[in-house]
C-alpha cells in the first residue's frame, strides 16, 4: 500500500482528476469536501499528505491549516495548499499559515505530481 | 534663493508682463535704469520708498512683490516634485514666483491627479471585494481548473480504460457548462455593474427603474384633458421616493412627450383604431393622422392585454439609447455600444423611411423578434437649427416566417460572439476571452 494522501477540495471533479492522477502514482487517496469538519478527517485518516484547498464551504482552508499545525501529530504533515488567488500576498498569507507548498488554480498536472513527490521525499 | 532677494525677479517678471520697458519703469519710479537693472537681477535690495514708486508704476500692491508665493501653491509644488528626478526642486521658490499662473495650474494638476488616484484606489478595492464577482471568479476559475485536469489526463495517459474515458469526458461537459455559465453570469454583471450599486446608478437607469415599476403606461395621463400639472405630481411622487434631481428631469421630459403623445392620440381613438385596423402602427398611422414615431411611443404605453408585449428603444443623432423598454428575447445595452446592425441605426441612414425586419441576436436566452424602425426629426428646427434626428425601433413578438427571413445581430460587439461581422468595433470578451 502506498502512502496516504488527504485530498480537502469541494470541486467534484477536481477532486476526481487529482485522486485518478495521485492513485495512478501510487498514492492511497482519499478525499473530504467539507470545510467545518476537515479536521476531523485529518485524525481519522492519518494522512501522509495533505493537499487543502483555501475556499471551502464552511471553514477557509487557512484556519484549517493552522488547526493542523496546532495538533502535535499533524504539525509535520506536509500540506500543499490549492487557491484560485496568485497575488504575492496570498502566497505569503499561506506560508505564514505554515503551508509547505503553495499551487494556484488552474494548475498542470504534471506540477501537481512533481510538488506532491518532491513533499513526500522531504 | 533667498525670499528677500526674489523681490527683483517679480519686478522683472511684473514689469515684462505689463509690456513695459526697463527705462520707462525706471523713469517713472525715479531711479536711473541701471540701478533697475541691479534690482531686478536680485543684485540690490530694495524697501520704503523706491518699492513703493516701483510698485504704484507696475500697478500692483507692494505686498505683491515681497511676499512669495502662496505657500499652499509652494507646498504642493514641493510634493509633487517630491515623485519626480527631473524637477529642480531647489528651484520651487523661484519657480512660483516668476510663473505665479504655471505654479498655480501645476499645483491644481497635482492635487486633482491625488483626488484622482484617491478614487482609482477606492474603485479597486470596491471591485476587489465585490462578493458576486469573487464568487463568479472562484466558480469559473473552479471549472477551469477541473477542465485543464482532466483534459491533460485524458490526452497524457496511455491506454485509459474505457470507463475510465467516458467518465472524464462527462466530467469536461459538465466543467464546460459550468464555465460558459460563470462566464456569462460575469459578463452580465459588469455590463450592468452600475445598476447594482445605487452610489454609481446613472440617472437613465433611475428614470428607466421608475417607468418600469408603473408598467410604462400612466393613467393620470390618459385621462381626457390632463395637464401639464399633473407630470410634475407624478415627478414629484418619485421624487419624494427618492429619485434624483437628474433623474426627475429626465422622467420630466419623458412624462411631457407622454402626455404630448396622450393629447394627440387619446386613449378611446386608438383602442378604437385598433380594433378597426389591428395594432400595425402604419395602419395605425393612417387611420389616425398621427406620424410613426408617435404611434411607436403610444403603443409602448398602452396595457399589455390590448397590445400584446412590446418593446422600444430610441436613439438620438449620436446612436445613444435615451429611451428603452425591453422586450423579452431582445437585450438592449444601457446607453451607448449598441450593436450597428440594429435596424435603429439602418433607419437613422434614410430619415422618414421606415424599415421591417425580423431580428435575433446572438445571445444567451435571444428569440426572434419583430423590429419596426423609423428616423424623423425630434421637434420643429429652423433654417438656422434643423431639428435633431431620432430614431425609434419598435419590438414586437416574432410575425413568424411570413415576416421574412431573420437577420442576426448583437447586443453589443464586447458580448457579441458574431464572427466576420463588418461591424465589430471592438473584439469580443466572449471569443477572446473565454
Amino acid at each position: 500500500m502506498g502512502k496516504k494522501v488527504l485530498v480537502i477540495e469541494d470541486e467534484p471533479n477536481i477532486i476526481e482528476a487529482i485522486s485518478f492522477l495521485l492513485s495512478r502514482d501510487g498514492w492511497e487517496v482519499t478525499t473530504h469536501a467539507k470545510g467545518h469538519d476537515a479536521m476531523e478527517a485529518v485524525r481519522q485518516r492519518q494522512p501522509d499528505l495533505i493537499i487543502l484547498d483555501v475556499m471551502l464551504p464552511g471553514k477557509s482552508g487557512y484556519d484549517i491549516l493552522a488547526e493542523i499545525r496546532e495538533d502535535a501529530a499533524f504539525a509535520g504533515t506536509p500540506v500543499l495548499m490549492l487557491t484560485a488567488r496568485g497575488q504575492t500576498r496570498d502566497r505569503e498569507q499561506a506560508e505564514r499559515a505554515g503551508a509547505d507548498h503553495y499551487m494556484t488554480k488552474p494548475f498542470s498536472n504534471a506540477d501537481m505530481l512533481a510538488a506532491v513527490r518532491a513533499l513526500a521525499r522531504a | 534663493m533667498p525670499e528677500t532677494l526674489m523681490i527683483g525677479t517679480r519686478i522683472r517678471e511684473t514689469r515684462m508682463m505689463r509690456g513695459i520697458r526697463q527705462s520707462d519703469l525706471a523713469r517713472q519710479a525715479g531711479i536711473s535704469p541701471s540701478y533697475l537693472n541691479l534690482i531686478e537681477h536680485n543684485r540690490r535690495r530694495i524697501g520704503g520708498r523706491t518699492l513703493l514708486r516701483l510698485a504704484g508704476a507696475l500697478g500692483v500692491e507692494p505686498s505683491r512683490l515681497t511676499e512669495g508665493a502662496e505657500p499652499a501653491v509652494v507646498s504642493a509644488l514641493r510634493e509633487a516634485a517630491s515623485d519626480s528626478a527631473q524637477a529642480e526642486r531647489d528651484r520651487v521658490e523661484e519657480f512660483a514666483a516668476r510663473f505665479p499662473g504655471w505654479a498655480g495650474l501645476l499645483a491644481d494638476l497635482h492635487r486633482r491627479t491625488e483626488a484622482l488616484e484617491r478614487i482609482i484606489d477606492t474603485l479597486t478595492d470596491r471591485l476587489a471585494h465585490d462578493p458576486f464577482l469573487e464568487d463568479s471568479l472562484h466558480e469559473v476559475i473552479s471549472a477551469v481548473t477541473a477542465i485543464r485536469a482532466t483534459a491533460a489526463i485524458l490526452v497524457e495517459t496511455e491506454a485509459l480504460e474505457p470507463e475510465w474515458q467516458a467518465r472524464f469526458h462527462r466530467n469536461i461537459n459538465e466543467d464546460a457548462a459550468r464555465l460558459t455559465e460563470g462566464a456569462q453570469a460575469l459578463v452580465r454583471y459588469l455590463e450592468a455593474a452600475p445598476d447594482r450599486d445605487a452610489d454609481l446608478a446613472v440617472p437613465q437607469d433611475e428614470m428607466h427603474a421608475a417607468l418600469a415599476a408603473r408598467g410604462h403606461h400612466f393613467p393620470e395621463l390618459e385621462a381626457p384633458g390632463a395637464q401639464p400639472e399633473e407630470v410634475a405630481r407624478l415627478v414629484a411622487r418619485e421624487a419624494r421616493d427618492g429619485l434624483s434631481a437628474p433623474a426627475q428631469a429626465l422622467l420630466g421630459a419623458v412624462l411631457r412627450r407622454y402626455l404630448e403623445d396622450a393629447r394627440a392620440l387619446p386613449l378611446p381613438m386608438l383602442r378604437a383604431a385598433i380594433a378597426q385596423h389591428g395594432t400595425e402602427p402604419d395602419r395605425l398611422a393612417r387611420a389616425t393622422g398621427a406620424d410613426l414615431a408617435r404611434v411607436f411611443r403610444r403603443l409602448a404605453t398602452l396595457p399589455e392585454d390590448l397590445v400584446g408585449p412590446v418593446g422600444l428603444v430610441i436613439c438620438d443623432a449620436s446612436g445613444t439609447l435615451i429611451f428603452r423598454k425591453p422586450i423579452e428575447g431582445f437585450a438592449i445595452p444601457r446607453l451607448t455600444g449598441a450593436c450597428p446592425l440594429w435596424p435603429l441605426y439602418q433607419a437613422m441612414a434614410q430619415p422618414l423611411a421606415p424599415l421591417r425586419c425580423r431580428v435575433r441576436q446572438a445571445a444567451r436566452g435571444a428569440a426572434t423578434v419583430q423590429a419596426l424602425a423609423v428616423a424623423s426629426p425630434a421637434g420643429p428646427g429652423g433654417f438656422d437649427r434643423p431639428a435633431p434626428l431620432q430614431g425609434h425601433m419598435l419590438l414586437r413578438p416574432d410575425p413568424g416566417e411570413a415576416g421574412g427571413e431573420a437577420r442576426r445581430l448583437g447586443v453589443s460587439c464586447r458580448i457579441c460572439p458574431l464572427a466576420d461581422c463588418d461591424a465589430r468595433r471592438e473584439t469580443s470578451i466572449l471569443s477572446e476571452g473565454f
